[in-house]
């Protein structure tokens, strides 16, 4: 074999392990719950191998399950919103401070490497009935019973915007850093105010890293299946707690299938919209 | 700077370090309540819980298949990872954005829709809930962090070392063992502990794929949570938070310490 051929073949060697692992445990089994979707299932619990729709059917007409995709759906959005609103200013203030950004940056990452459940489960001890601000309430006499203000949507929302809020800090801050401060200067030389020069010049230019940081969130807060049940009441099952019920719960797994699925093309669509316009490059920036 | 906008941004800011910080901070507190109760009041300092901690079976067992998972996760993720990354920057490959696009494309799947998959598909196959597929769901959704960190860290790498090597001699088995991979060992080291990180923090796709009975650390902490938050569960929080943030900051300070001493 030439040297050419070698040199051309060694790349290909090198990738092959990770590719034949993502290929078999990843995009393989996306196709076969794709198939999976269109078996039956039968009462004596065997699937039934056939091209039947009765499980898209019933995941796409089905209101119970349509309301519970249209609340999980929203429920993301808000985090996103909520993500960016809280992360935006403080990933300016690190991006913009004089002091030691590193160590700044680091400080807000350090939550991202706790225990995510126990992260979640840290805001009973909070606003739990005997929690921090319970406790504290009762004290200064605001309240005399403790309220419960945990198990409902907000707390859940609360939960996620602990949990993804560093991925918004993040991403926004690889964006803003990478802008030449010289910009606004030039603005402002030009007589616009901070303000001005700030919604023109900075603000569009770090579009891209709050985008990253938007998509990051709601893609993850809409795939959540931990915070809803420990943070959330008996009603507020989110999309993946519907696709476990029917999995591990029911055994269904022709319908787990087809719910899974449905999750994946809705967010896999937002995906794809993002990578049309502003590339998957500032999402591996804002990750790596 | 400074001015009336930049006050408020940094106050804003400062709030939001202690919204992220409080709720952990808490956790910590209350691991050391003597009270019998996992909340306020608190009733004394204590280390009770962590004595309990280290007597209750269920969390030492859940510790050690977390920790086991966790290493050979490392292992075969890094080992993947650290090849494919090689071969993304030291090499021309043809469709090299879809080959990435691919290998990253675990983390772009929601882990519900990954766990169910895996699962069913590994099922017909004849791999039913074990730690086999334990170890593969944690391998295939680790991989794409550990390419990502490793590549970052690659790319510093400079070529022409390599090359005086060889032009001095060494053969390429000696220029990789003796040169490329010291210089590549922060970056490996990183990835490991990246993946082991991730492994052990797992819930969702976990709770999918174990068979019944085995418990790692967060699902055996979310079988505890059932029930209400006992103090044991914040004794167990206070040290995760000292593994989670202790080890990856020892790494780091080890990964600089062998760069440093490698680059002199």
């Amino acid at each position: 074999m030439s040297v050419e051929a070698r040199e051309a073949r060694q790349p290909w060697i090198l990738l092959s392990p990770a590719l034949t692992a993502i290929v078999l445990l990843l995009v393989v089994p996306l196709i076969f719950i794709l198939v999976y979707s269109f078996w039956l299932r039968t009462a004596t619990g065997a699937d039934v191998a056939g091209f039947h729709l009765d499980n898209w059917q019933e995941a796409l007409t089905d209101p119970f399950y349509r309301d519970i995709l249209l609340g999980t759906l929203k429920i993301a959005a808000i985090t996103a919103v909520v993500c960016a609103l809280m992360g935006y200013p403080a990933a300016y203030f690190i991006a913009r401070s004089e002091g030691n950004k590193a160590i700044l940056l680091l400080l807000l990452m350090l939550p991202f490497w706790i225990s995510y459940i126990i992260r979640t489960m840290s805001w009973i001890n909070i606003l739990g009935v005997s929690g921090a601000f319970n406790t504290f309430l009762m004290w200064t006499g605001v309240i005399s019973e403790p309220i419960q203000m945990l198990y409902n949507q907000t707390t859940v929302i609360l939960g996620l915007v602990h949990f993804l809020l560093p991925f918004m800090v993040l991403n926004v801050f690889v964006s803003l850093d990478g802008i030449d401060t010289n910009l606004e200067d030039a603005a402002n030389s030009l007589g616009a105010t901070k303000w001005e020069s700030f919604v023109q010049v900075t603000l569009p230019l770090s579009l891209p890293g709050l985008a990253a940081g938007g998509l990051l969130c709601f893609v993850l807060a809409a795939g959540t299946y931990i915070t809803p049940l420990v943070l959330g009441g008996p009603r507020d099952a989110m999309f993946a707690n519907l696709v476990f019920e029917a999995i591990i719960t029911q055994l269904n797994w022709p319908l787990g299938s087809a719910l899974s699925l449905m999750l994946l093309a809705v967010l896999g669509v937002l995906v794809m919209i993002y990578n049309r316009y502003l590339g998957m490059a500032q999402l591996m920036k804002g990750l790596g | 700077m400074g001015g009336m906008g930049w006050h408020l941004i940094r106050g804003w800011a400062i709030l939001v370090y202690i919204f992220m910080f409080l709720p952990v901070g808490v956790v910590v507190l209350l691991s050391f309540n003597a009270s019998q109760f996992g909340s306020f009041p608190m009733t004394g300092f204590s280390f009770r819980w962590f004595v309990e901690l280290a007597n209750n079976d269920a969390i030492l067992r859940a510790f050690r298949t977390s920790i086991i998972l966790g290493l050979l996760t490392a292992l075969i993720s890094t080992t993947l990872g650290v090849l494919a990354s090689l071969a993304l920057v030291r090499y021309r490959v043809p469709g090299a954005n879809a080959i990435s696009t691919l290998l990253i494309a675990p983390i772009l799947v929601p882990e519900v829709v990954l766990a169910v998959a895996l699962l069913l598909f590994l099922n017909v196959l004849g791999i039913n809930k074990s730690f086999a597929l334990l170890l593969f769901g944690h391998v295939i959704f680790t991989l794409p962090f550990v390419i990502l960190v490793v590549q970052a860290r690659l790319v510093a790498i400079r070529r022409d070392v390599e090359e005086a090597a060889m032009s001095l001699g060494a053969s390429p088995m000696e220029t990789f063992f003796q040169i490329t991979l010291p210089l590549m060992l922060p970056a490996v080291l990183a990835g490991g502990l990246f993946a082991f990180t991730i492994s052990f923090d797992d819930i969702t796709g976990t709770l999918f794929w174990k068979p019944g009975g085995v418990e790692t650390v967060p699902t055996q902490i979310f079988a505890m949570l059932r029930n209400s938050i006992s103090p044991e569960i914040n004794a167990l929080g206070t040290v995760m938070i000292a593994m989670t943030v202790g080890l990856p900051l020892l790494g780091a300070a080890v990964a600089r310490k062998i760069s440093r001493n490698s680059g002199a």
